[in-house]
Parts: structure tokens; sequence; C-alpha cells
């Protein structure tokens, strides 16, 4: 893996769990994953499956109760003034002023429904421009203003100058999901956390999104996490990806080397599950079994009741280790151990 | 905007003529009016009173007249003159009769509004951001008891406990020394101390249908995404607060300013008589008992306009805050 150097986030063996009435759900089981500097991760993974509660995790907003940092790490690296701060996030205080500080002005998020991302009753400038409001406040009311218009021009949003003063209910879907994109990016932040923020929208206006994006991140060098379940989008836009399964990180491969060469029965069967366009026709394999209650308590292999691949009496005994099998190309497989 | 307005009022005045012609049937229908009662009043207390004159008496208040032209008498007077027409039950013009009354029932039922209001909003966002708190549990039982406990009964349990206690009579507006007195810094430190009890009283019914209220809508706006991405801005949690999920909350609350306009002019009938605070209600109580026609039917017309009245500024305050509702008017 890379050196500390162009690591933006570092995440290590974090587990979070939700107390709920019903009993208690591990939706992290230790997790570990970077995020490089100015580029794009992917995590791919099924509803339950943790991305979301790790984007959370590292925003600082996982709800609690019934949510709680059991372990692990979640580390910043912050530039400062030549030198870099480092920044664990399950060390602040929830809500915090540091925390604050951090939130929309080095880390941003965009969410996947655009129609209630955004109150009802404030316009859609006023809602921008808070972020800037919040964090620069030596910055005039009419200045932020011109920001916010500014950046509202940048993601593509004709007529800014009036949009600026309208509700989001005036607005259409895929325009809303570009008013998210700038309320994200008006502080210009170090990561953008994007979970799932197509899945709502029509298959064109989710290219548009995407290739937006893109150059936006030419343009202010961000990161991007990109949380998905579709495969296909996370192929176009990341430089490396990371597949999630119960809570676990099953392979994490640069995103050519993971297409090519998916390693993970996980991953495999996910590829089958999915139609190209110049393959042969053939029957489309969905994965055998369903995602087990998230109830359950896994001592082995979570996978192990849906893999094709398993090993009885070893697989369910005890969770097979991350092993790299090819330069930077990380499963948790024991298929793949000595 | 204005011309909505403008709209809106000009449509009050059909409403309000067939409010007041309903009114005023409704009153009509019992067999018997104010004369008959009154006659046979006099002729039970021993006064020989002849057929004869019995009629002049019946022609001379109008009584002999039927029912749509003494309608329409009064109506014109009110039109033209601003005349509500002759409590017979007092001996005095209508609108004497309620502007007696009225600065008192005003004031008893704006304090008791602002009252419940000032305790009802805070303990309100508080239980709802600290849901299945102590301070949550006791707010939601007292809230119970102020919305299950009938207004008369919390009443007289309390002017109990204050006499027994404080040994002070909370009844009426004013103590036996100053009842004939004028007025002075004594009788008006006096009348104010005799509005507390009432005031609370009338505040505590109100205050916790609001608490249950605005704690509801509280905690389905704060489950909302838009409460995430502001925090996600970095904005602090009272900050963020007050100006999304408590101002989208509090919508409820406002919008039923409209019902409370007549409340607030009747004041609350049962708690006043028990507590024999001279206000409107009770006084339309008594006058629809005695079937004195005018005073009673002004003060239901009265009602009425303000119900109607308060509707438009519910909405008024509505389109004012919800700019979903301004542009989808705006748009038909």
């Amino acid at each position: 893996m890379q050196t500390t150097k162009n690591v933006l986030v570092e995440i290590e063996d974090l587990k979070v769990e939700f107390r709920l009435h019903e009993g208690t759900v591990h939706a992290l089981e230790g997790v570990s994953l970077r995020i490089p500097q100015g580029r794009t991760l992917g995590v791919i993974g099924e509803s339950g499956s943790g991305k979301s509660v790790t984007a959370q995790a590292i925003m600082g907003i996982i709800p609690s109760p019934p949510g709680k940092i059991v372990q692990g790490r979640v580390r910043l690296y912050l530039p400062e003034n030549g030198s870099e701060r480092v920044v664990d996030v399950t060390e602040l205080p929830p809500n915090g002023a540091e925390i604050r500080q951090i939130r929309g002005k080095e880390i941003s998020m965009i969410f996947q429904e655009p129609m209630t991302s955004f109150s009802p009753v404030h316009t859609i400038g006023d809602q921008i421009m808070e972020a800037i409001r919040i964090h620069y406040p030596e910055v005039s009311k009419k200045e932020a203003r011109e920001r916010t218009i500014e950046m509202m021009r940048r993601v593509g949003i004709p007529r800014p100058e009036q949009r600026v003063d309208a509700y989001p209910f005036q607005f259409s879907g895929g325009m809303r999901q570009r008013a998210m994109i700038a309320m994200a990016l008006i502080c210009h932040p170090r990561l953008v956390i994007a979970d799932e923020p197509t899945t709502a929208l029509d298959v064109t206006i989710e290219a548009q999104i995407l290739e937006l994006l893109q150059d936006l991140q030419k343009e202010f060098g961000m990161s991007i996490m990109y949380i998905s379940h579709d495969l296909t989008v996370v192929g176009g836009i990341a430089d490396e990806v990371v597949v999630m399964y119960l809570g676990l990180v099953m392979e994490q491969a640069a995103t050519d080397e993971l297409f090519d060469n998916p390693l993970h029965p996980y991953t495999q069967a996910l590829w089958r599950s999915i139609p190209t366009i110049d393959g042969e026709l053939e029957r489309l394999s969905p994965i055998r079994g369903a995602l087990p209650s998230p109830f359950a308590v896994h001592k082995g292999c979570p996978f192990y009741s849906r893999c094709e691949k398993r090993i009885p009496g070893v697989c369910e005994v005890s969770r097979p280790p991350m092993i790299e099998v090819r330069p930077n190309h990380w499963v948790r497989c024991f298929l793949y151990s000595e | 905007m204005l011309v909505y307005i403008i709209r809106r009022l000009i449509m009050l005045i059909p409403i309000l003529f067939l409010v007041s012609f309903i009114a005023f049937f409704v009153i009509e229908l019992p067999p018997g009016d104010w004369m008959t009662t009154y006659v046979s009043q006099l002729r039970a207390s021993g006064i020989e009173l002849s057929e004869q004159e019995a009629q002049r008496l019946s022609e001379l208040y109008g009584f002999d007249q039927p029912m749509y032209a003494r309608y329409l008498k009064w109506v014109q007077g009110i039109v033209l003159r601003g005349d509500f027409g002759w409590s017979f039950q007092w001996g005095k013009p209508v609108s004497e009769v309620i502007a007696e009354r009225l600065p008192v029932t005003l004031a008893i039922s704006l304090m008791a509004l602002i009252f419940s209001w000032l305790i009802a909003i805070p303990i309100g966002i508080y239980s709802a951001t600290h849901q299945y708190s102590f301070v949550d549990y006791l707010a939601t039982f007292i809230g119970f008891i102020g919305l299950a406990t009938p207004g008369f009964l919390l009443a007289l349990i309390l002017a109990w406990a204050v006499y027994e206690f404080f040994g002070f009579s909370a009844l009426g507006l004013h103590s036996r020394e100053y009842l004939d007195a004028p007025w002075s810094v004594a009788k008006v430190l006096d009348m104010l101390k005799h509005m507390i009890l009432p005031l609370v009283i009338i505040g505590m019914s109100s205050a916790g249908s609001i608490i249950r209220v605005l704690r509801a809508n509280l905690l389905d706006e704060l489950k909302k995404q838009y409460v995430i991405t502001a925090r996600c801005k970095g904005m602090s949690e009272i900050q963020l607060l007050f100006k999304y999920p408590v101002r989208l909350a509090l919508n409820p609350v406002f919008s039923t300013i409209g019902w409370l306009l007549p409340a607030i002019f009747a004041g609350e009938v049962l708690i006043s008589i028990v507590l024999s605070v001279p206000s409107i209600g009770p006084l339309l109580l008594r006058s629809t008992l005695a079937q004195d026609t005018y005073l009673t039917g002004s003060i239901v017309l009265i009602l009425s306009a303000l119900t109607i009245f308060g509707t438009l500024l519910s909405d008024i305050y509505l389109a004012w805050a919800d700019p979903r509702i301004r542009y989808g008017g705006l748009s038909r």
C-alpha cells in the first residue's frame, strides 16, 4: 500500500455496532481502507455491507445512539502550513467544534436523495452559501453569494443569477443533484464523499453527473470516495475499488486489476450478475441464497453461506485474513492462503 | 399575494351573511321567545298582566313581526349603524354588554395564549431533541394531564388549593374590598393577582396539546435528510435545530392561530364560570338560556367572523412560511 505521504484518509480496523431493540447489528467488523489524495476510491457493496456507515464514520456522523464505534481509528491527514496535521475522528467529541471545522470545509458529502437533502423552505442559494458563512465568517454576504453563483455556474446550472433564489421544489432531480454538488464543493474540500449520488436519477443524467464529478476533480484536485452498488458506475469513475460485504472489506485493488482479475468468490459472483453489451447472450447468474440476517454473528467468513467455493471446516471456523495476492491486490479469502 | 388577500376578504362577505342568518335561525328554533319567558316570569311573580298588555309589549319590542323581518332589521342595523341590537336581558345595547367584558376577556385569553406558547414551545423542542430522557417523560406526563383533565375540574381543584394554602380567594376578578372601589394601583394589582389562576389553567390546557404536536412534528423533521446535510456543512447543532427542523415543525402550531382567534374572544366558558371570571363565554351561555336573541346572535356572528378571519390569517402565515404554497398558488 501507499506511504502516508499521499494518503488523505486512513481507516484502521474500524468496528461499529448499532445496538437496537431487536439486537446488535455489527455494521462494521474491522474495516481498513485508505483514500489516496486527489484520486477516487470506489466502494462497492450491497445494502447492509457497511459502505454508508464507513462514510458516516469519516464524517463523524454515525447516529449515536444506537450507533457506537467500538474499536479502530479514522485518521485524516490534513496538510497545513507545509506540514501535516493528523486528526483521529473517532477521538473527537461528536458535533464538537473540532469536527465541525472539518465537516463542510475539509470533507463534504453528496447524498443519494437530492429531493430530501435540501430544506424545502429555504432557497437553494441560501443552503449552498451556508458552508461559506460557517467556515469563513470574514467573507461578506455579497461575496458569498457571488461565489455561490459562480459555483452553480461551474456545476452546470443554467441562469445561476436567478436560480440562486429559487427553492428546491423548483429544480428538477438532476439540477438538484448539481446544486448538491455545488453545495459540497463550495469550500473546496479535500474529500468529497458521494453516497450513491446517482441512484435516484435517470441513466442519461447519471452519466452527466459522473462526468461533472470527474471534471471537477481535475479542476479542484479533491479526493472522491464514491459509494455505489452499481459496478459499472464505480468502474467508470474510480481509480481504486474496495468491495465490501457485511461490514468487511473483501477485496481491494486498482480498478482495472479488479475488473480483469476478480479474485474473491463474492467479487466474481458480482461480476457474473451484471449484463454485458458485447458479451455472449447468456443467463445472468444471481448470487445464490439471501443476505444473512443483520443480527447474525459470523465467526468465519461472512460470505460462507452463499459462497460456491467454500471450504467446509475452514471458512466458517475463523475469519480469513487480508492477503496480498498480487502487488496492491488484496483479498480476504482462504482460497489464496498458503 | 395582495390580490389573493383582497379576494379572500371579499369572499368573507357572503359567508358572513350566511352565517348570521343561520345563527339567527337557530336561536329562533326553540318554541317561544324572550317575551314569552318575560311575561310568564312577570305572571309568576304575581303581577297581573292582561293579554292586551302582553300583546303591547310584544309589539313594542317587535316580536309580532315574522322572523325574516326581524332578521333583516337586525342585519340592517349592523351594516348601516354598527348597531347589534338590544339585549333584553341586560336592558342595554348589545355592543355595550360585549364591550364591558371584552377587555378582560382579551387580556386573559391573549396572556394565556402567550403563556402557553412560552411554556410549550421550549418544552416541546427539548422533549423532541432529548427523546426518552427524564425531562421528556415528565413533559409527556404533564402534557397528558393538561390534555386529559377537564379545565373546569383543574379550576375547581386549584381554586380550592389556593384558598386552602394561601388563604386567597381566587374567584372573580376583584377581592371584595375592591369590588366597588374606584380604580387604583392597588386594585389593578389585585386584579392581576386574580388573573393568574385562570391564565395558568387556560394556558395549561392548550400547552399540553402544543407540546404533543410540536414534539411529534419535530421528531419527524429531525429524521429528515436535510438535517444531516446541514450537519455535514459543519453547522452547530443548536444553529441547525432552529434554522431547519424547528422552523418546519412550528408551522402546524402557528397555522392553528385561526382557530385560536374565536377562542381568544370567547374565553374558556367552563373555566370562566367556575372561577367566576366575567368574560364573554359565560355571557354567551346565559344569553342563550334566556333566549336573548340579539345578544346571542351577535356573539355567534362575531365568533364566526373571527373564525373565518383567523383562517385567512393562518393561510397567509402558511403562504409566507412555506414557499411551496406561495409559488403553487401563483402558478395556478
